[in-house]
């Protein structure tokens, strides 16, 4: 049992022990014996010392009495002053005239009241309504209780409510947390909380700072951040509105000068000349439209209204006499000209108000300056600000950049693995297989079927690549025996037998694992991303597919040009006949290659189908782009297709990094790329040259 | 030969036009023009809208959709049987086709509505009036109501079916141009035409692509301002003109490739370098063939649409230009029999497996489901054609006919 005479010099730790256990001890505490309390713990008669003293204060409190009172509370070291403050904010707190003493009181039924004393935590029950009075603070009032309930919670002994207390001011700050937020920088003792305290503390200084050199020298702070918060946190303070005046005033903090229809927003703030060419590249167009301006004038009585298209038809269904309005007969009204005219008579006639011509609107909005000024009245510090972001922007837009081409890359890799095994099959071979598609899809498939039986993700990854690899090797392996091997210098039958192949597998997928997608789970170490800063980020999977890319590309280049298999394998594909009469078996050779080919298929589908989802069509969406990552990269060699893949996913990225939210667009003119592409470099990037390129 | 322009001495020379005389030295002619008017005759009678109400009317439809399929078949078989380019963009040339006319049928019906619903408005419309509702109405979908300037003609039926000849056979010449100029051949070609078939395809299924996007054209079955004529009588009506179409193309690419100009395609695709070497313009040669495809393509496909009632970019994905080879190379390319054969056959099957009216068959411990296995099959029969049969079903007729020189279907 604590004893209750340390209660309140306690280290954090044992005051955490419960500010609820404390309170409920509280009642026993006091009531028990003033004169056990130990010197440290004299607050509550401190407390009740400010309550009686300050009593007609707290009664009728003002913004400008207050705050020596709230200081002297906050000061006081009584546990329930914050309670005490909360009611009192709440409008919960009462007061009894006759003793002067402070209440929380709940009702009981509609004419009595429970009362809890403020201090000792009393109880008296039955309290009639006439006896006690309710402290009614005003707003201002308000909002100095809520900085000083702020303060208490900041200073609270509970990390996890100083944290949440900073959240909450993060989120809605107002200029009295920050004189809040810089008392209690001081007594921060966790080093990552006191790190945001510090960047709170200098983010509330940028927006609410009194001095405009402490607001520009902390502008000059974040040059060249990244951090989110920051951009937007400076973004508002350089907020402008429009207005209108026949002379520029000279009391704004002026950002531009508007023409309408004429100028736009230049990076610095400042107006520039508006062009076609902004529309036609970036769809940019004038910051204020002649109309627009005059809505502006309109809107401000500076100028009459304009008589809209509905307005106008109202006007004229009104005016309707006989058949006829203005002069026109009703069925001839079926163009604007007419009815304009028809409005226009109406008009002559002074049944309806004047209409606007476009030379009207000309002539009123060119008698005024238009002009955007800075909601913030400081100058100096719009400038700093604008150049911080500006240095912000630069270092964004360097960031940015560097996180497409990790994009780039791994998109790139995503081609590779899925073209890889192609660029054998079809690059050595060519032996074109349209069913390779379907062997990635086996590939994932197999590896969903793994983690049906092994529960643990890492392991059965490492089960399912061999698994994987063994069934599509099996697979094209048969394929190869069965079909292709029947079919060599016949490709656009290969291609249409494959074809049926690929036809049967799809429908043969959907009838054994249905037309939802499956899931095919990573190991947790792939989850998240690899987070460098608030703008360059790439997820682990992709990290993955990247090294995995790279070790079948090496791992295949061994095999091809370092080992036995790989040379036999060349030489079969340059010359059968030859290769078969130096003792290899080109049979054999065709047959171990397709299935290798497969087979690596079988483990990119794992790769592919950790971060797509499995379905029976999963094939068909590589399918032609590895073709053209093939054929793009140069036939029978494995550098070509990785120029290929290379190439296909840098410029798909960076088309779709000119209109992000557009990525089937993206494709499309991709492929129209290529399809040009093909014009130039018909034997794509890194073609074969001399004997080898014929065969 | 068969050069019409130098008729050789015969039998049929000395009566009737050329055109009579070609039909009477090539006697299949009439026999498929025959059959075709005697099958468009049978169905008409049969039907529900003209005659005796044996047939429904979606089964006209379908009869009348297999005829588009066959023409488009036929000209696949053009392309691929006679000229050896594999082609996976024909299909798309066919959607092309059924979207151009689509667009009319839309806009034009759309129009009558708007047009209607407008005539109890206090004042008459004005043509931006109309052209707002009629573009809210139709770009509703994909939350535009602006017409995209591919939509201007689509207010003339006229300029439409001019546009359905027009832009495939744009996109087809264009793209044939840079393909056979760079001597893109072969299997290199077959993945090129996907890829363009992909890129289009991918292309409709953008909702800003002004042809709304994934939701495509649809209610196209009801022709403007012929709304009280009942779809029985308008279903025979499309089967005539798909009927004659059919017969037309047929007659056509006949004559095409029983021509000089039929023997150098024939030549190009048995060995392109000796043909080239002989002084002929190859890519010319290809160039117009790849077109003419296209046309052909283009105008089953305004056709099929119509009957189908809906297009969507799914249609004209790089599978169904597949799949049209696919029905060729069943029924036997490089006849032209053969891919209307084929066409028809397969694509009835398919139709009949895929629709779920065919009984499913009990295996005891499994329900053999034909939805479910068609695909598997049609799979598996067509690597058993292609590797056992590639004459395909126009292959049978030559084991009843007299001996003949292969290709002269």
């Amino acid at each position: 049992m604590m004893k209750p005479g340390k209660a309140a010099g306690l280290s954090p730790v044992a005051l955490e022990f419960s500010m609820l256990r404390i309170a409920s001890l509280f009642c026993a505490l006091v009531s028990l014996a003033l004169w056990t309390i130990s010197p440290a713990n004299a607050s509550p008669e401190k407390f009740s010392e400010i309550l009686t003293r300050d009593f007609k204060l707290i009664q009728h409190s003002s913004v400008k009495t207050i705050g020596p009172v709230l200081e002297a509370i906050q000061q006081s070291g009584f546990d329930g002053a914050a309670e005490f403050l909360g009611k009192w904010q709440t409008k919960e707190l009462w007061f009894r005239e006759q003793d002067d003493r402070f209440f929380y009181a709940t009702t009981e039924d509609k004419k009595t009241y429970e009362l809890i004393d403020a201090i000792t935590g009393e109880t008296t029950a039955g309290v009639g309504k006439r006896e006690i009075k309710q402290v009614k603070p005003n707003s201002g009032v308000r909002r100095l209780l809520d900085s000083a309930l702020l303060q208490f919670r900041l200073t609270s002994s509970d990390t996890s409510v100083r944290s949440a207390s900073l959240d909450s001011i993060e989120r809605d700050a107002k200029p009295e947390h920050l004189s809040v937020i810089r008392n209690a920088i001081k007594d921060e003792i966790d080093p990552d909380l006191r790190q945001q305290f510090i960047q709170l503390e200098r983010l509330l200084t940028l927006q609410f700072g009194q001095a405009s050199q402490e607001r520009i020298s902390t502008a000059k702070g974040f040059a060249g951040s990244l951090d989110l918060d920051v951009r937007a946190k400076l973004n508002p303070i350089l907020q402008t509105s429009v207005g209108f005046a026949k002379a520029l005033p000279r009391d704004i903090n002026l950002a531009r000068v508007i023409v309408p229809g004429k100028t736009t927003i230049a990076n610095d703030g400042s107006a520039t000349g508006f062009s076609v060419l902004d529309w036609w590249f970036t769809e940019q167009k004038p910051e204020l439209e002649l109309n627009e301006a005059y809505a502006l004038l309109v809107k401000e009585k500076a100028a009459p209204a304009l008589i809209d298209r509905q307005q106008r038809d109202a006007a004229l269904i009104a005016h309707m006499k006989d058949g006829r309005v203005g002069g026109y007969e009703i069925s001839e009204l079926n163009s604007e000209k007419v009815r304009d005219a028809a409005y226009s008579s109406l008009a002559r006639s002074g049944k309806v108000s004047q209409t606007v011509t476009d030379a009207n609107i000309k002539e009123a909005v060119g008698s005024y300056i238009f002009y955007a000024a800075y909601n913030e009245p400081d100058a100096e510090v719009t400038t700093a600000i604008r150049e911080t972001l500006n240095s912000i922007n630069a270092s964004v837009r360097w960031n940015k950049f560097l996180d497409l081409a990790l994009d780039a890359i791994s998109l790139a890799s995503i081609y590779f693995l899925a073209a890889i095994g192609l660029a054998i099959t079809f690059g050595v071979m060519r032996v074109i297989n349209m069913a390779h598609g379907e062997f990635i899809m086996m590939g994932a498939y197999s590896g969903y079927v793994v983690q049906q039986f092994v529960p643990n993700y890492t392991a059965s990854i490492i089960v399912a690549v061999p698994v994987a690899f063994t069934v599509t090797f099996a697979a094209g392996v048969a394929l190869e025996r069965l079909v292709i091997r029947h079919l060599y210098n016949r490709p656009l039958e290969t291609l249409l037998a494959t074809f049926g192949v690929s036809i049967a597998l799809q429908q043969l997928a959907k009838n054994i694992f249905g037309t939802q997608a499956r899931p095919l789970t990573a190991p947790e170490w792939l989850d998240g991303a690899l987070v460098v800063n608030d703008v360059v980020s790439i997820s682990w999977i992709r990290v993955a597919i990247f090294g995995l890319s790279i070790l079948f590309f090496t791992g295949l280049w061994w095999t091809l040009n370092k080992t036995r298999f790989g040379l036999e394998t060349r030489a079969v594909v340059q010359n059968p006949r030859m290769a078969a009469s130096m003792g290899i078996n080109p049979d054999k050779i065709n047959m171990l290659t397709f299935g290798l080919g497969s087979g690596i298929a079988g483990i990119a589908g794992i790769a592919i189908g950790l971060y797509a989802k499995v379905t029976s069509e999963l094939g068909n969406d590589y399918i032609v782009q590895s073709f053209m990552t093939v054929v793009i990269g140069g036939v029978g060699n494995i550098w070509g297709t990785l120029a290929g893949a290379g190439l296909i996913g840098i410029l798909q990225k960076l088309i779709e990094s000119v209109n992000p939210s557009n990525t089937l667009a993206a494709q499309t003119y991709m492929i129209i790329f290529i399809i040009i592409f093909i014009q130039f470099k018909p034997r794509g990037l890194m073609a074969l040259k001399g004997r080898a390129a014929e065969a | 030969m068969t050069d019409l322009t130098m008729p050789t001495p015969g039998p049929g020379n000395e009566f009737g036009g050329p055109l009579t005389r070609f039909l009477i030295r090539h006697p299949s002619g009439i026999w498929f023009l025959g059959l075709l008017a005697l099958f468009t005759l049978g169905i008409t009678v049969l039907s529900e809208g003209f005659g005796l109400d044996l047939i429904s009317t979606s089964l006209v439809k379908t009869f009348g959709k297999t005829l588009c399929f066959c023409l488009v078949a036929l000209a696949m078989d053009l392309v691929w049987g006679y000229c050896g380019i594999l082609s996976l963009g024909h299909f798309a040339f066919f959607g092309l086709g059924g979207y151009m006319i689509g667009m009319w049928l839309m806009y034009a019906r759309t129009e009558i509505i708007v047009v209607t619903a407008g005539a109890y408005a206090a004042l008459p419309m004005t043509k931006d009036e109309i052209d707002s509702a009629i573009g809210t109405q139709i770009f509703g979908v994909v939350g535009g109501s602006e017409f995209p300037a591919i939509w201007t003609f689509a207010h003339s039926l006229w300029l439409q079916f001019l546009l359905v000849i027009l832009v495939p056979g744009l996109l087809a010449g264009v793209f044939g141009w840079l393909a056979f100029r760079s001597r893109v051949t072969d299997i290199y070609l077959s993945i090129l035409t996907q890829a363009m078939t992909l890129a289009l395809a991918l292309y409709l299924f953008q909702n800003d692509s002004g042809l709304r996007g994934n939701n495509g054209l649809s209610g196209l079955q009801n022709l403007p301002s012929l709304e009280s004529t009942p779809q029985s009588v308008v279903s025979i009506w499309f089967l005539w003109a798909s009927a004659f179409a059919l017969g037309l193309g047929y007659i056509t690419i006949k004559l095409i490739v029983e021509s000089k100009f039929g023997n150098v395609i024939r030549a190009i695709r048995d060995d392109e370098s000796r043909v080239r070497f002989l002084g002929y313009n190859v890519e010319a040669y290809k160039l117009f063939v790849f077109v003419l495809t296209a046309i052909i393509a283009a105008i089953a496909g305004a056709l099929y649409y119509p009957q189908a009632g809906i297009i969507n970019p799914a249609e004209v994905t790089p599978i169904a230009s597949i799949y049209l080879a696919v029905w060729v190379a069943m029924g036997g390319r490089g006849r032209l029999y053969g891919a209307v054969l084929g066409a028809a056959f397969v694509s009835l099957l398919s139709s009949l497996f895929t629709g779920g009216q065919a009984p499913n068959i009990s295996l005891g411990i499994y329900e053999f489901q034909w939805v479910d296995w068609w695909l598997v099959l049609l799979g598996i029969t067509f690597v058993a054609t292609t590797l056992y049969a590639p004459n395909g079903l126009g292959g049978l007729f030559d084991l009843f006919a007299p001996k003949r020189r292969s290709g002269d279907g």
